[in-house]
């Protein structure tokens, strides 16, 4: 009894509620995201080691690996590139409209992606209003994995633009008025003084939009066209074998998918955590 | 290098941020814009470093350095150093890389060999007194270690004038002194013209060889610190520079009246308000027949050279200030809640806004 007192008078934290808000923080992780995540494994429970590794390497399988990463990546950079450009004209600049064009940056996280699918699909079809001026010129989108990196980046866009955007309010416009009354160009100034800082965001922005399009089904299916060893994404061979009531087959694949994205993200975690300690003197 | 403005205007939007200035500031020559917030003073250092561009219109002003005309050079091209009240420094890279910045970003023809950098870095540090942090980041040092980097980075371009913008705001008052003795002394040794923003009257006053006072985007005087605390052309400054006890009556056949206080002066009747430093006032236990100032002591703070005494009555309506000498304050034994008589030393009058200041000399 005595011992349970002074345990709790060496413990008693300023902040109030710990115990309350850490045990629901708890209940819900797990009821959202580890239970569910747990009986993806207990479905890998029935294969043994040799199924399991024959589903995940089949031929058509690896094909869709090879069509959603290449996909994504490509699409991965090139949100980098666009999302960091429209994340800076947001900081920097003041023109009217900004507050809708901020606002509009978060339209493909509130649209349902179906829906931001079919409108693709049918913008880049041979006889969409897009399509059908592309077609001609000899760019086929829909239905090639142009059309899936598409719509990829149209889902992932605003994961860039979110994390740079605020690093980039953080860093003072006197930064670069520094390294130009020093003397640099527009260039250098942005290579070696601005780049530096936004980094780590821009890295981590990429890499979530590079994982969240690994994981996208309804914008890209409408659009993909979806021929065996073409254009199938890893996303639809999982829904394929679901379709045939192979519950097992579509866990393995899922838990592929699951793996690369988990080792990733730690993997980005872990190298921004570094670089943050370096900005803040090897004390953050 | 001696800077010269000439009309040079500035407004954003409908404000008029700068009237147009004309200023020369002489080679070698060490220049505080002083003003409230709001006058125009950062604008100003602004437009000369070339991060802000003078109106064109009605009549483009020009802004020259030496003999080169810079109005339309690039901030970059300007050849200025330019150190932010927020330093600025650049966070990522160590103290040394900071400092070496701007040698390393110089075109290939013009840029110093590595050595030479390293040499040149390593002397600037020196005499900024950080040589042994020069591999820390920015995060790892004391504010005003941050701003000696800043200056140091400014001056390793060698630039023909250092500009300053409130370099000391952000530091506290033990660490202002000290960088403010020690950027006079680094100003005499390598007598760079610079140009410095503050609204600290007293930094303004101990450091500059000229001072320009502003408000609402006009200058108001330009003189050296003596002159200026001396002779101020103007009530503004006079209550800038320092602070500033009020006398408000009427004045009748010599005699300035207000409740029961009254006061001998030489001025035709009418309403008049009088303006006294603290340093003006002498404090004593009579009246005199030149003066009855009846004032209660209210606070009483003996740190400093002198002591500082404010004073209360019934006939004022902001109370005063008044400075005494431990001696004066031990010989009437002050306390708090004392009646004394204020007799002014002297007083000064500005008549209205545009006219020259008028003092009156009274023998105490």
């Amino acid at each position: 009894m005595s011992q349970l007192a002074l345990w709790r008078s060496g413990s008693a934290r300023v902040l109030p509620g710990f115990g309350l808000s850490m045990g629901i923080s708890v209940l819900f992780i797990s009821l959202v995201l580890l239970l569910p995540i747990t009986g993806l494994f207990g479905q890998l429970a029935g294969l043994s080691l040799a199924e399991y590794w024959a589903i995940i390497t089949e031929g058509r399988v690896v094909a869709s690996y090879m069509v959603t990463i290449g996909a994504a990546a490509v699409a991965a950079l090139v949100n980098a590139v666009f999302g960091l450009l429209l994340a800076w004209v947001l900081v920097r600049y003041e023109f009217p409209g900004k507050r809708l064009l901020d606002a509009l940056m978060d339209l493909p996280f509130a649209l349902p992606t179906a829906v931001a699918g079919i409108t693709l699909a049918t913008l880049y079809a041979g006889n969409g209003w897009m399509g059908s001026l592309l077609e001609p010129l000899g760019f086929q989108v829909a239905y090639t994995w142009v059309g899936i990196a598409l719509a990829m980046a149209f889902t992932s866009i605003p994961f860039v633009v979110r994390t740079v955007q605020p690093v980039l309010e953080d860093l003072p416009a006197e930064v670069d008025e520094a390294a130009m009354s020093l003397g640099a160009t527009d260039g250098v100034a942005f290579r070696r003084v601005i780049m530096p800082h936004l980094w780590p965001a821009l890295v981590t922005g990429t890499g979530l939009a590079f994982v969240r399009s690994l994981g996208e089904f309804g914008a890209i299916i409408f659009i993909a066209g979806n021929m065996p060893y073409e254009t199938e994404i890893t996303a639809l061979m999982i829904f394929v074998k679901l379709q045939e009531y192979d519950y097992a087959g579509a866990s393995a694949i899922a838990s592929v998918v699951l793996f690369v994205s988990l080792a990733l993200l730690l993997a980005i975690n872990i190298w921004q955590g570094r670089f943050v300690r370096r900005l803040h003197g090897g004390k953050g | 290098m001696s800077i010269r403005l000439q009309n040079i205007a500035k407004h954003f939007a409908n404000t008029q941020a700068l009237e147009p200035i004309n200023l020369d500031i002489h080679e070698g020559e060490l220049v505080g814009l002083l003003g409230p917030s709001g006058s125009g003073k950062t604008t100003l250092l602004r437009i000369i470093a070339g991060l802000e561009s003078a109106d064109r219109s009605p009549q483009p002003g020009k802004i020259l350095f030496g003999d080169r005309d810079v109005t339309n050079v690039h901030v970059r091209d300007r050849r200025i150093g330019f150190v932010f009240q927020h330093y600025a420094l650049f966070r990522h890279m160590s103290v040394y890389d900071n400092v070496a910045f701007g040698l390393t970003v110089m075109p290939k023809k013009r840029r110093p060999s590595n050595g030479e950098i390293r040499a040149r870095v390593f002397r600037l540090l020196e005499m900024v007194q950080l040589q042994h942090l020069a591999n820390r980041l920015p995060a790892q040092l004391s504010g005003g270690q941050q701003q000696r980097v800043s200056l140091a980075r400014a001056l390793a371009v060698e630039p023909d004038v250092l500009l300053l913008d409130e370099p000391f705001g952000a530091l506290d008052a033990k660490v202002r002194q000290d960088l403010r003795r020690w950027l006079r002394r680094l100003h005499e040794e390598l007598n760079f013209t610079s140009v410095f923003v503050t609204h600290d009257q007293e930094e303004a006053l101990e450091l500059s060889d000229r001072v320009v006072v502003m408000s609402n985007g006009r200058i108001e005087q330009i003189d050296t610190p003596e002159a200026l605390y001396r002779s101020p052309i103007n009530r503004f400054v006079f209550e800038f520079l320092g602070d500033v006890n009020h006398l408000e009556g009427n004045v009748h056949q010599g005699v300035l009246t207000c409740g029961d206080a009254r006061l001998n002066v030489d001025l035709p009747d009418g309403n008049e308000e009088l303006l006294l430093r603290p340093h003006e006032v002498r404090l004593a236990e009579q009246p005199s027949a030149e003066s009855h100032l009846p004032v209660t002591i209210t606070a009483i703070s003996p740190v400093g050279a002198e002591v500082r005494v404010e004073l209360e009555a019934d006939w004022l309506a902001k109370p005063w200030l008044a400075t005494v000498r431990h001696a004066d304050f031990e010989q009437l034994q002050m306390r708090r809640g004392q009646r004394l008589f204020a007799h002014p030393r002297q007083w000064h009058r500005f008549p209205n806004a545009e006219s020259k200041v008028t003092e009156q000399s009274r023998v105490a």
